[in-house]
């Protein structure tokens, strides 16, 4: 019970006072687009040099759970996800708060990041000599098949029809396509010098969700249609939803067994355990119509995940020092200046230093929750501003997220050319969820198949190779029934429809 | 009236812009510089080694006795550094408040290999920080105990020996290149995102061996063989155990080295860089910077301008000659 003997270490007047700093500047950093979890910890590590190795990594901890969970205040609010990790969060907590129901999404949100949270770093405390040999397993044939896994889900998500969910799917996978490639060393689409170095993620992300509801906003203003949203102000009390939020036992149990999963994986992030658990919990509801227009379980799937991933992403990383997230990768750089080498020294030599940094994940979880509850209180007020000055607001954070990611303005001019295509492709239906996850999986896909073949064809020959051991068994029979139940659903709907029309 | 009010107008441009480009210029003039901040521009994400360690080196900078000045990072990466280096090499303003990181071999094999905006004639360099041999690994299990038995493996299968490194024509790569042709042996390379991936890969016996950095093998040696290091001499502080290639027999050099510094556009004023080229390396032997690199595994090796002009020279000749079969098969 270490973890428990330096608790109050973590708990001293200054490690509390970093602690409670570092989750409220967590929250704000997460809640704007472009600054995203892995920017933010990655910037404040240079602070941490002159501080004590505990307070420092207490720091990057606390900073890490919390921009987690803000970025889905903005994802809730104004449409934007605030980090790739949000992205299944604005499917169904923009919706609710279209509705009315902001404080009500925002606590979900909270609650349900908490709840993730403390199960993923209670895994990192009691399972990681266990677990720790678990990332090894993982080569490109694995991670192949998991990209193609996230591949499954692309059609159904957030789109009103699969057909057109497929195109935006293709479309985000050939952007990512643009650009160098780092396997075969060759240029592909770069027509012009702004394309040199490929389509971001982050500039994608902001282009296709901020630029489409900037426009929107125009629009309806300019039409003379109402200059802003009214609802009467929400009042809901914490307590209403924590006790909804708790009962929701079936999307908190998918989202954080889907987060600990994919945060164990090096290689896969907080945005695939999102999707994923978003998409099997919608799955497995008796009415999957429901998502999309503001189903609760959307929000508590997806937010419980992604925090969920934090604890376990640790795992790899303070065992082997392969880190189990992009943002991992980043903190091992704050352990080394603090002389921290990943590996059994670190529970042992540095049993005191690494246990106060767990204990303060931990506590992070709880403080990451109430700030934010207390935030969600005076978000019915954002819901209020007038559209002109909310698409002036949305389009300077937008610029300014997208320009600060890479300090490039080709990544600008991507952004506003993506998000002014977006607007006219949402007029036709399209969505731009399945754009941008298929930017996102597809580098992983096509470099871990380059890399692969390789390896393979100096051994047993490509198809052996991505087609036998269990891993690879396991992942393609959940592609297989991933699309199997999509064709099932599909066909099941059709033919409610028949039968209601006859 | 109109056309009164459009010279009015005009007249007022035009002393916008004298006014502009005196102020362009006066930065130039080397007798104050530097009077304000200098960016250095990273071609690589924040939290990677390169980063890691332009933060550790540059933090001393706005002590009087170095710049007087504090150097700021910006980051510009894409496509292996090559998004970063080619606006530095094209858009940066050569007047001292506008430096770069330059890792080696990189820039050199990517000016080769790539059409890119930069060479070693558009780039002046500075001094350098570090230098991050690389080492080759196979995992703890692994029935090769030593180069020999990696290499009389490799002449009986040919290609059939997997080498992971970080990326395609970083050092790992060069080292691999220079192994096959020194041993007449053929391998096959796996470049991954990183040297993290690399390395898991080694450890995980997903690849048969890697090329991978010292630092990062000797954190990792529980879990490791370290064959051979790509250098001139032994590492005494980390791995004085591991042999040299050329111990081992086989004809490897130090190109492979990763050597990180700082470097200027060209066209800096030369009392600018002669300022530089004099203050930055007594920046890198402060003391706390020395502890810091030590603490998070980092080697350093400090070269003077002079040195440094001196080794891109050698690499680049060297690097042009083993790359040009590959350039060929293009």
């Amino acid at each position: 019970m270490d973890f428990i003997r330096y608790l109050p270490d973590a708990l001293s007047a200054w490690n509390l006072l970093i602690l409670c700093i570092g989750t409220i500047g967590g929250l704000v950093l997460g809640a704007t687009p472009g600054l995203s979890p892995t920017m933010a910890v990655a910037l404040l590590i240079p602070f941490t040099f002159q501080m004590p190795a505990d307070s420092g990594l207490i720091l990057l901890g606390s900073v890490y759970t919390a921009t987690v969970a803000g970025g889905a205040v903005s994802a809730i609010l104004v449409n934007i996800p605030g980090a790739p990790a949000n992205i299944a969060t604005v499917l169904d907590g923009h919706p609710l708060a279209q509705q009315g129901r902001a404080t009500e999404a925002l606590h979900y949100c909270f609650i349900s990041s908490l709840i993730g949270g403390v199960l993923g770093v209670l895994v990192l405390i009691f399972f990681t000599p266990i677990l720790a040999n678990f990332a090894l397993k993982f080569g490109p044939s694995e991670l192949f098949w998991i990209a193609i896994l996230g591949v499954t889900v692309i059609g159904s998500l957030g789109s009103k029809s699969v057909l057109k969910g497929l195109f935006a799917g293709a479309f985000g996978l050939w952007l990512s396509t643009i650009g160098y490639d780092p396997v075969m060393g060759v240029e592909r689409f770069v027509f012009s010098s702004y394309l040199t170095g490929g389509i971001n993620i982050i500039a994608a992300l902001i282009g296709l969700f901020a630029i489409p509801q900037v426009l929107g906003m125009l629009e309806s203003a300019a039409s003379g249609g109402r200059i802003s949203e009214m609802y009467d102000l929400e009042k809901r009390s914490v307590w209403t939803s924590f006790r909804y939020n708790i009962s929701r036992v079936r999307a908190l149990t998918i989202g954080s067994i889907t987060g600990i999963i994919v945060g164990l994986i090096p290689g896969a992030g907080g945005q695939i355990a999102g999707l994923v658990s978003y998409d099997q919990t919608r799955k497995m509801s008796r009415d999957p119509s429901r998502f999309g227009k503001g189903e609760p379980d959307g929000v508590i799937a997806a937010e419980s995940a992604n925090n969920a991933m934090v604890g376990p992403s640790l795992v790899p990383l303070l065992t082997l020092s392969v880190p189990g997230s992009p943002t991992a990768a980043v903190l091992l750089g704050g352990l080394l200046i603090h002389g921290l080498f990943p590996g059994p020294n670190l529970f042992t030599t540095h049993a005191k230093v690494t246990w106060t940094f767990i204990d303060a994940l931990l506590l992070g979880q709880v403080l990451m929750a109430v700030f934010g509850l207390m935030i969600s209180r005076y978000s019915r007020f954002v819901t209020r501003v007038s559209n002109n000055f909310m698409a002036a607001a949305v389009t300077v954070l937008a610029v300014f997220g997208t320009y600060s990611v890479q300090n490039n303005f080709s990544d600008v001019m991507v952004m506003m050319t993506l998000g002014t295509a977006m607007y006219f492709g949402i007029k036709l239906g399209f969505s731009p969820a399945p754009v941008v996850l298929g930017i996102i999986l597809g580098p992983i896909a096509e470099t871990n198949f380059a890399q692969g073949r390789l390896i393979a064809e100096s051994s047993q020959g490509v198809l052996p190779y991505f087609f036998t051991g269990t891993i690879n068994l396991v992942l393609i029979a959940l592609c297989v029934g991933s699309i199997g139940y999509s064709i099932f659903t599909e066909v099941r709907a059709a033919r409610r429809r028949k039968g209601a029309s006859q | 009236m109109n056309k009164a009010i459009l010279r009015r107008l005009q007249g007022i441009g035009i002393a916008l812009l004298a006014g502009l480009t005196f102020f362009a210029s006066s930065g130039v003039r080397a007798a104050d510089y530097p009077d304000r901040p200098i960016s250095l521009i990273v071609a690589y994400s924040p939290g990677g080694a390169t980063d890691f360690q332009a933060r550790i080196v540059s933090m001393m900078a706005a002590k009087p006795d170095y710049l007087g000045q504090p150097m700021v990072i910006i980051n510009k990466p894409g496509a292996g550094g090559q998004v970063g280096w080619n606006w530095f090499a094209s858009e940066a303003k050569p007047n001292g408040y506008e430096l770069a990181a330059y890792n080696l071999p990189h820039v050199i094999a990517q000016s080769i290999m790539f059409d890119t905006k930069y060479n070693i004639h558009n780039l002046i360099p500075i001094a350098n920080w570090g230098a991050d041999p690389a080492v080759l690994i196979v995992a703890k299990d692994s029935p090769f105990n030593s180069v020999k038995d990696l290499v009389a493996y490799a002449k009986k299968h040919p290609g059939k020996i997997t080498v992971s490194g970080a990326g395609l024509y970083v050092g790992h790569h060069i080292a691999t290149l220079q192994l096959e042709k020194a041993a007449g042996i053929k391998l096959t390379y796996i470049p991954t995102k990183g040297g993290v991936p690399a390395m898991q890969y080694v450890i995980g016996g997903k690849v048969m061996a890697g090329f991978n950095n010292l630092s990062d093998a000797y954190r990792n040696r529980e879990r490791l063989k370290i064959l051979a290091i790509a250098d001139l001499q032994r590492n005494k502080e980390f791995l004085p155990d591991v042999p040299t290639f050329k111990e081992e027999g086989i004809n490897v050099d130090d190109s492979s080295v990763n050597f990180r510094g700082i470097m200027a556009p060209k066209g800096t004023p030369k009392a600018v860089v002669d300022f530089l080229a004099q203050r930055i390396p007594k920046m890198f032997h402060d003391k706390k910077v020395a502890a810091k690199m030590k603490a998070g595994g980092s080697p350093l090796r400090i070269m003077d301008q002079a040195q440094v002009e001196k080794m891109w020279q050698r690499r680049q000749v060297y690097l042009t000659e083993l790359l040009s079969k590959l350039r060929k098969k293009k």
